[in-house]
């Protein structure tokens, strides 16, 4: 038995901002009561009381976008450390890309990682299943048998899905399966070299640079092939503001298209790169016009979810010259923080970055998110104003390629509970 | 570090004095003044040199060249130095080879300066003779080098620095004794 | 001066003033070249380690012959090297350099940033001798000298350069350069290699991609090689750019009378360059060579001659 006393509940898919007390029984919640109820009105609690007050109490956050590297690189994370570092920032579900080794392309994979995560996670652990053999782009992967084992979508993440053709076939296969399609979206004969996005500083570092239209010639093409297919569609980690105008006219035609920001891309720009590899990620940081029409978009509903596309690289693989270093950024531990500097700047809502966290993810998902009694108990409790420095030191993720190191937030996640069982807990 | 001004060595008009003094001499030692060249290692041995060559004008009617020897890159204690030195050129418009060669400087102190010199001055050719004059010999000689000529020979304690002060380079003229306090 | 230089990484992270003091050292190194006796003992005793991840002839000779006449070692790493064909990384191979103690490293590698990566990592001061596309500090630095000399003057010139834009390390040198002396620069190519951003790096930077409207009153002529290994993409047909872009004495006319034409070297006559042209009175790829010498010999007396056991004294290391 766990309560969770006066906290400020805000729960999008009631609509509800209000001081509440939550009783959980096992893993699930129980009741929810208004906070100034009495205790005398209250069952004799033989468990915990976790005190909330000026705390935000929000569904459990889901992350759409991970990488959890096990199996095969298990030197720069785990499903144990990373879910760890999901649960320190606030996650209770993380998705984890099928771009491990081998590439979890097949049940017996999925089957693995799912038995790992009973084991050690600390956070539900929902898998996408890559999109086609290997992610090699030439022919469908066992998307069936991976649906049974447990996959929540497919994706040959870390590539686009190669052609038209093969991404046709998938989302014919895949509306069938009613599985969401999730792209890395990139042209890649645009791609290919380029380690920053094209612009004067690009030009002045000497770097290969892309252009915005790497991303948004993609996601062209998949938009209307899922008006072709009638498939739902993600778009991973989008970044350019091209890109964002496709998705908003296609949601205003009726499709079935949604997609998610990582917390980098809201936050910094190409102005920002430096010969400094922790500020190497794939899609780049992008221009100022582009963070400004993101973060617009995560205001007016465009965006449906914030995701971290968290991408640990062991030390040693990142610290060498730009060019040979791997893309990838770590960010569970600092998305909530990142996201709430939206909130304190006013450009965001309190209520719609919880949706972002919370009920965005889980529609794209197609699952439920709510605070209600019968409700799963996954919940993130937060702290919209608490001060505090990331330091990547004392994160809980195996690898340390953070751009953010030394950066100074207001406001944390304070307490993690997955399946009623509390399982992170800030020291303060 | 602070400086501090003990005594004036020479004045104005006795720095002339000396020059004309040195001039003769050296005219007189030297068994003809036609193969002679002088010297001056920078920064002050440069207009000491012109105004001795000019003197010997006076007194010989013969034009002796003058050269300047820049001896930054012969210094033998660049790595004792945090700041960065200034390089300048050394202009030694004539040859060296063959040719008598009068140094000249400011003060003869340790004597590296004056090494450092002929190194410089060796690696343009083979002098046949080399000799120094200097204003001020403060003594405290660290290596075997003699000054040929030599116009006041001083007693100083090594935490005295000499300042010769000329218009030139310092906008004044004489020759203090100065003393460094902690 | 202001700050004392530690290393050379780029130009643009220079102030004008240590631009003009690094010319001003290099003035007595141009007349050292004239000596009979080419040997200096200032450097006697210390060690330049020449690390060149990437071919060069010109300019690790030219480096290694500036070590020499001051007096010093050279540790020489060349890109056919084993030890690279076996995979070691940068950071290995410049960590197995500096452990035997050089006084500085000279580094040429195709990776943008990579001297700054290095410099991260290691004590001892490093020269960049160009890294990938990004910067080419000596080469901007003997060509500034050698427009002073000839010219009298770097301040206020019109400066043309032509060639492959995007990918030159040495434009981007000569941009930062010269662009403190209030230079006013057309820069001249294929569009694919001529990008807007360029007008971002000084305050009077233009572009064109007609060569005639772009030689119009220069006053210099920068020619870049075409460089054929650094293209990973369908390439200009050398005759196309031969047609459109070659230096040609009809178009030289074009400039100011007593215009400078410079090159980086090495040239490949009939290409990017008329053979009249580059053996002509007005190219100075000659006095450039002179120059380059007597610029890393300044760059190298400045960053390693003095201060080593003054900065032990002091407890301090050359830390980043």
């Amino acid at each position: 038995m766990l309560l969770i006393k006066n906290g400020r509940v805000i729960d999008p898919a009631s609509g509800t901002d209000a001081k509440r007390d939550i009783w959980i029984d096992g893993s699930r919640i129980s009741r929810i009561v208004p906070a100034e109820t009495q205790a005398a009105s209250s069952p004799s609690t033989n468990g915990e009381t976790l005190d909330a007050t000026s705390l935000v109490v929000a569904p459990g956050f889901i992350d759409l976008h991970c990488h959890l590297r096990e199996p095969g690189g298990e030197s720069s994370e785990t499903i144990e450390t990373g879910t760890r570092a999901a649960a320190c920032g606030g996650f209770t579900a993380v998705c984890p890309m099928p771009n491990t080794r081998p590439v979890n392309d097949n049940a017996s994979v999925t089957r693995s990682i799912l038995e790992r995560a009973a084991a050690v996670a600390a956070t539900h652990v929902w898998p996408i299943g890559a999109a086609s053999t290997g992610s090699r782009g030439e022919s469908l992967a066992e998307i069936g048998a991976m649906q049974k084992a447990g996959i929540v979508a497919v994706s040959d993440d870390g590539h686009p899905i190669a052609t038209a053709k093969l991404l046709r076939q998938v989302m014919d296969y895949c509306r069938a399966l009613d599985l969401p399609v999730v792209d890395h979206c990139e042209d890649s004969s645009l791609f290919a070299g380029a380690v920053m996005r094209e612009g004067v500083q690009s030009v002045r570092l000497g770097l290969r640079g892309m252009p915005a239209a790497t991303e948004s010639i993609a996601v062209g093409r998949d938009v209307q092939m899922t008006e072709l297919t009638g498939c739902r569609f993600h778009v991973a980690h989008l970044s350019a503001r091209g890109s964002l105008d496709l998705v908003r006219a296609a949601k205003k035609r009726g499709l079935q298209v949604s997609c998610e920001v990582t917390p980098h891309h809201f936050t910094l720009t190409d102005e920002d790169v430096v010969y400094d590899t922790r500020f190497k990620m794939n899609p780049p940081l992008a221009s100022a016009e582009d963070r400004a029409a993101l973060i617009e978009g995560l205001a007016d509903g465009t965006v449906d979810a914030i995701a971290t596309d968290h991408a640990p690289h062991e030390a040693a693989l990142k610290d060498v010259e730009f060019d040979r270093a791997p893309f990838g950024v770590i960010g569970f531990e600092t998305a909530l923080a990142l996201a709430l500097e939206l909130v304190h700047s006013g450009r965001l809502s309190l209520m719609r970055m919880v949706e972002l966290f919370t009920i965005g993810p889980a529609r794209v998902l197609g699952k439920k998110r709510a605070i209600a009694p019968g409700e799963a108990a996954d919940l993130t409790i937060f702290s919209a104003d608490h001060p505090w420095m990331f330091h990547v030191k004392q994160s809980a993720s195996k690898s340390t390629n953070t751009p953010f190191e030394g950066r100074k937030f207001r406001g944390a996640p304070m307490v993690t509970i997955v399946d009623g069982r509390i399982v992170y807990r800030r020291e303060t | 570090m602070r400086v501090v001004e003990k005594t004036q060595l020479m004045s104005a008009t006795e720095i002339d004095r000396t020059l004309q003094r040195l001039a003769h001499e050296i005219v007189e030692k030297s068994g003809g003044v036609a193969n002679l060249a002088l010297i001056g290692i920078r920064r002050r041995g440069v207009p000491l040199a012109q105004r001795i060559a000019r003197a010997m004008h006076g007194i010989e009617h013969a034009e002796i060249p003058v050269g300047t020897l820049d001896i930054t890159l012969y210094r033998d204690d660049l790595s004792k130095i945090a700041a960065q030195p200034v390089l300048h050129s050394s202009e030694i418009s004539f040859p060296v080879d063959d040719k008598d060669v009068l140094l000249v400087d400011d003060v003869l102190y340790t004597g590296r300066t004056a090494r450092a010199a002929m190194n410089g001055l060796f690696d343009l050719g083979r002098p046949s003779r080399v000799r120094m004059a200097v204003l001020i010999d403060r003594g405290h000689r660290e290596l075997p080098i003699e000054a040929s000529f030599v116009g006041r020979s001083v007693q100083t304690s090594d935490r005295e620095i000499v300042e010769v002060r000329l218009n030139e380079t310092d906008g004044e003229e004489r020759v203090m004794l100065v003393e460094r306090v902690e | 001066m202001a700050e004392r230089l530690r290393d050379l990484l780029s130009i643009e992270e220079l102030t004008a003033g240590q631009i003009a003091f690094l010319l001003d050292e290099a003035k007595p190194f141009q007349e050292f070249q004239r000596h009979p006796l080419k040997k200096l003992a200032t450097l006697r005793g210390k060690t330049v380690a020449l690390a060149f991840f990437e071919s060069s002839t010109r300019t690790r000779i030219s480096f290694a012959t500036a070590a020499s006449r001051l007096g010093a070692d050279t540790m020489n790493l060349q890109a056919e090297s084993s030890s690279l064909k076996k995979g070691e990384s940068l950071l290995d191979t410049a960590r197995t350099l500096d452990a035997m103690k050089p006084d500085c490293i000279v580094m040429r590698h195709s990776s943008s940033g990579s001297a700054d990566f290095v410099a991260r990592h290691l004590d001892i001061p490093v020269i960049n001798a160009g890294d990938g596309t990004h910067e080419h500090p000596t080469q901007a630095l003997l060509d500034a000298l050698t427009i002073r000399d000839r010219r009298g003057t770097m301040e206020n010139l019109n400066v043309t350069i032509i060639g492959d834009i995007l990918h030159s390390r040495v434009a981007r040198s000569n941009l930062h350069l010269l662009s403190h002396f209030g230079c006013r620069f057309t820069l001249c190519g294929p569009a694919m290699w001529l990008p807007r951003e360029f007008e971002c790096f000084g305050k009077q930077v233009r572009r064109s991609t007609r060569i005639e409207e772009a030689l119009e009153g220069a006053d210099v002529v920068m020619v870049l090689r075409v460089q054929q290994e650094r293209l990973h993409e369908p390439a200009l047909p050398l005759d196309e750019y031969i047609l459109l872009y070659q230096l040609t004495p009809e178009r030289l006319r074009l400039a100011r009378p007593d215009a400078l034409v410079l090159h980086p070297g090495p040239m490949i006559r009939g290409l990017e360059i008329d053979p009249a042209v580059a053996d002509g009175p007005q190219s100075c790829v000659l006095e450039q060579v002179t120059n380059g010498l007597a610029v890393r010999m300044a760059l190298l007396f400045v960053l390693i001659a003095t201060g080593s056991e003054a900065d032990e004294a002091r407890g301090a290391h050359a830390a980043h």
